[in-house]
């Protein structure tokens, strides 16, 4: 009876252990640390701010459904600011960061030229900065005394002394040089990476044709380079709109008549210095959908360029 | 035909005069940072940083303070190092175990799951602000390593890149594997983990700079000084009230060093794991 019972709980081991090591449930194990994130980390709080932004949250247990009031609510100058800011700084950031290293990567990819190593890797290190310590050089180099380095170097010229970090168009400035001083060698990099991917015969036969370098760039690098900018225009809208960080490290949470107030410095204002949880979710939703129609904008952009 | 060559010459200089330009300007940030670390705090604060260099008021002082000092910097060093330890562990083994599974097995919601990983990358985390607060505070994980890290342990992109690069592996090894008897996770750290070496190469550097200088996060998550990772702690030295002016940029500075070294030791991990995520079609 005892062996009969051993054998008997060794196949039922066994028999387990087979479901287990099969091809049909293997899988789910291993995907099963992504599903589990997701649902926790993810979905759950989505789920979660869309309610509280319905909400009028006191504290713990003092919460009130209120409908659309915090949507309501939005309709006010710091919101229009944070939108503005948000809106701009991302506009203003493609517009720099594809021409500018789109132009130093087609000049680094010249393998006659001298020292293209050492020019990538020096454009490449700002990049290796944390937000704050890029931010640190710069709210101090854009400093208000006429001995800040901004402030002599526009000297040079009789201008100037600016207040840069409370002016709504120097503070705006004062971000995307920020911005493209630490993107910059990251671009280039994506562009060399596509530039080297262009087949050189298309170059040779232009050459055959007679073409000109201009018409090469325009003819020939751009529309190959089309993955790859669509790409980078994606990572720029995404870190755009969810700008906060640079925005903190000029002037922590609140600035001046709300110049580097952007979407993600407005929850963090609401939420974490007002206690407003609702509202500040329902400024994140609005940002959660502002994204979602971008997103999709491009998709189809992206297939658009596809057909051609 | 002398002429072409001549031409591609004079545009060889001048392509390296541009970008010569372009670098010094790019790195002067670098070179201002050192030369106003040298110098005391007060003088930052009261001029501004500024290009004039008095060489009698440089000295060492400010790094005395930073390593010898005020203990605070040693602190928020060792758990910038302790959580991107943390996060990077965590995240390659898990993300890897997930691109396996997506690149090697076909099952029911195969798709829904790949689909779910694009869709978490085009989420910002920064939307997930408030609500992913409370769950911290429900999970009690407040003012912790693993509260930071533990949100993020499975990253996407990593996800993404490590489906891709199996998909390239050679498939027989597997059938083989399995013909020997090894089961499915032997198969995954015997045979397939090694051939990966290179992919986790350039996502652990990918990943370590990512949470090395993550900031929005752990600005949240962490509450006390003794917790604080290196860009809160340096952030929170800039008040109106204190006179910590001292450390700001020598702790700038010696944050960036580890990183520019291991960059410069590294370039071809850095620049694969940064391309990988690029569309190439």
């Amino acid at each position: 009876m005892m062996v009969f019972d051993r054998v008997n709980t060794k196949a039922r081991v066994k028999r387990i252990y087979n479901t287990i090591n099969s091809e049909r449930v293997m899988p789910y194990i291993f995907v099963l640390p992504f599903i589990i994130i997701f649902l926790l980390f993810f979905l759950y709080p989505i789920i979660s701010a869309v309610i509280m932004s319905f909400q009028d949250i006191r504290g713990p247990g003092d919460v009130t459904f209120i409908g659309f009031k915090n949507y309501i609510n939005l309709l006010n100058p710091h919101y229009y600011s944070a939108l503005r800011v948000s809106f701009l700084y991302t506009f203003l950031t493609i517009a720099i960061l594809i021409p500018f290293p789109l132009i130093l990567a087609v000049l680094l990819n010249n393998k006659f030229l001298r020292g293209r190593n050492i020019f990538r890797s020096a454009l490449f290190l700002p990049a290796l900065t944390s937000v704050i310590v890029a931010g640190m050089f710069f709210r101090y180099a854009f400093g208000t005394q006429p001995t800040a380095l901004f402030n002599q170097i526009i000297g040079i010229f009789g201008l100037g002394p600016i207040t840069w970090l409370q002016g709504r168009h120097s503070g705006m400035l004062a971000l995307v040089v920020l911005c493209v001083w630490r993107w910059t060698g990251v671009n280039i990099v994506y562009f060399l990476s596509g530039l080297q991917s262009i087949p050189r015969e298309l170059y040779e036969s232009a050459d055959i044709d007679g073409a000109n370098g201009l018409q090469k760039f325009l003819k020939i690098t751009i529309p190959s380079l089309k993955p790859v900018i669509i790409f980078v225009i994606t990572i720029s809208v995404f870190g755009g709109f969810s700008m906060f960080a640079e925005s903190f490290a000029y002037w922590t949470s609140r600035s001046p008549g709300d110049i580097g107030l952007t979407l993600v410095s407005y929850i963090y204002q609401t939420g974490f210095n007002y206690n407003n949880f609702g509202f500040a979710a329902a400024i994140g939703v609005t940002l959660l959908i502002i994204i979602m129609i971008i997103n999709v904008i491009q998709l189809n952009i992206f297939g658009f360029f596809k057909k051609d | 035909m002398g002429i072409k060559i001549k031409q591609s010459k004079s545009g060889l200089y001048t392509s390296f005069i541009i970008l010569a330009f372009i670098c010094i300007i790019f790195l002067a940030p670098f070179f201002f940072m050192l030369v106003s670390s040298l110098k005391p705090g007060q003088e930052l604060i009261s001029k501004g940083l500024t290009w004039k260099m008095n060489f009698d008021m440089m000295s060492l002082n400010n790094y005395k303070i930073l390593f010898f000092q005020d203990n605070r910097y040693l602190i928020w060093y060792k758990n910038s190092l302790i959580i991107t330890a943390l996060y990077t562990i965590l995240s390659l083994f898990f993300s890897s175990l997930v691109g396996y599974g997506l690149a090697v097995y076909n099952f029911k919601g195969k798709r829904l799951i790949f689909f779910t990983v694009l869709l978490v990358m085009m989420v910002p985390l920064e939307i997930l602000l408030l609500p992913l607060y409370r769950l911290m505070i429900t999970l009690h994980l407040m003012d912790s390593y693993l509260g930071v890290v533990l949100p993020f342990a499975v990253s996407p992109f990593a996800v993404f890149f490590f489906r891709q690069y199996i998909i390239g592996l050679p498939k027989d090894l597997i059938e083989a594997a399995r013909i020997d008897g090894c089961n499915e996770f032997k198969i995954y750290f015997k045979i397939i983990a090694p051939l990966m070496k290179p992919a986790f190469g350039a996502m652990f550097i990918l990943l370590a700079l990512t949470s090395w200088n993550s900031f929005v996060w752990p600005l949240i998550v962490l509450r006390t000084t003794e917790n604080l990772t290196l860009p809160i702690g340096l952030a929170s030295l800039i008040t109106p009230y204190g006179n910590n002016y001292d450390m700001l940029m020598p702790g700038a500075v010696m944050s960036v060093i580890p990183v520019a070294i291991i960059f410069l030791l590294n370039q071809r991990a850095f620049i694969e794991g940064l391309t990988a995520g690029s569309v190439k079609q």
